[in-house]
């Protein structure tokens, strides 16, 4: 049991990130409302990324910024190496992954909007019933 | 026994995003929604992304909220699930 419980911490993010995947994935197709669909897709998209920054995470590092960089502190030699320094090449990455999903959201609820406008209602059965009609 | 911070986060995380999608209003879904982007926010700071946390406060819960509850003001918060 504590074996069990001390691998499952050791690997917490990534759980969490296959459990937020699969919230996603199953509000984008299970729901019936379109909004509800949307909301499914923004917990995808956080869920990639809190798997990139899971990778670029290091144990004991801190954050990539060098320390005495700015020669403050000329005694300290500037410690630069690599290994005392989380990744930050996949927060730059997800930085920008971050962006573009609100600019998705945005465009998403547009056309959800337009939907609304022609159909008079946001449920998926009762607009295919009326697209059939 | 000392449970670390990010594991309480995580839990925190994984609740509000199972609340967000099975709460039956829709304004209610977009304000989980933002209090999930908040929790993420605290996650990235813990991990050391503090960029990654500066941008998901302002872009992930501040905008994104706003654009949901915009929405819904057009069209309707009532839903059958």
């Amino acid at each position: 049991m504590e074996q069990i419980l001390s691998f499952i911490a050791a690997k917490a993010n990534y759980w969490a990130y296959v459990i937020l995947l699969m919230v996603g994935l199953y509000a984008m197709i299970v729901k019936n409302n379109l909004v509800k669909k949307i909301v499914g897709m923004v917990i995808f998209q956080t869920a990639v990324i809190l798997f990139y920054v899971s990778i670029g995470y290091k144990t004991g590092g801190t954050i990539p910024i060098i320390i005495y960089g700015d020669g403050h502190n000329s005694i300290i030699e500037p410690a630069a190496k690599a290994v005392d320094y989380i990744n930050p090449l996949p927060h730059v990455l997800m930085l920008t992954a971050i962006v573009v999903g609100v600019a998705t959201l945005g465009v998403a609820l547009a056309l959800a909007i337009k939907v609304y406008q022609e159909y008079g209602t946001l449920e998926e059965d009762e607009i295919n019933k009326k697209i059939r009609a | 026994m000392i449970i670390p911070i990010d594991l309480i986060i995580l839990v925190l995380i994984i609740i509000s995003a199972i609340a967000a999608i099975t709460v039956s209003d829709l304004l209610s879904s977009a304000i989980i929604l933002g209090a999930y982007s908040f929790f993420l926010c605290l996650l990235w700071t813990v991990m050391g992304a503090v960029d990654v946390a500066f941008t998901e406060a302002t872009v992930g819960a501040g905008v994104s909220t706003v654009f949901c509850v915009a929405a819904i003001f057009h069209t309707t918060r009532r839903t059958k699930d």
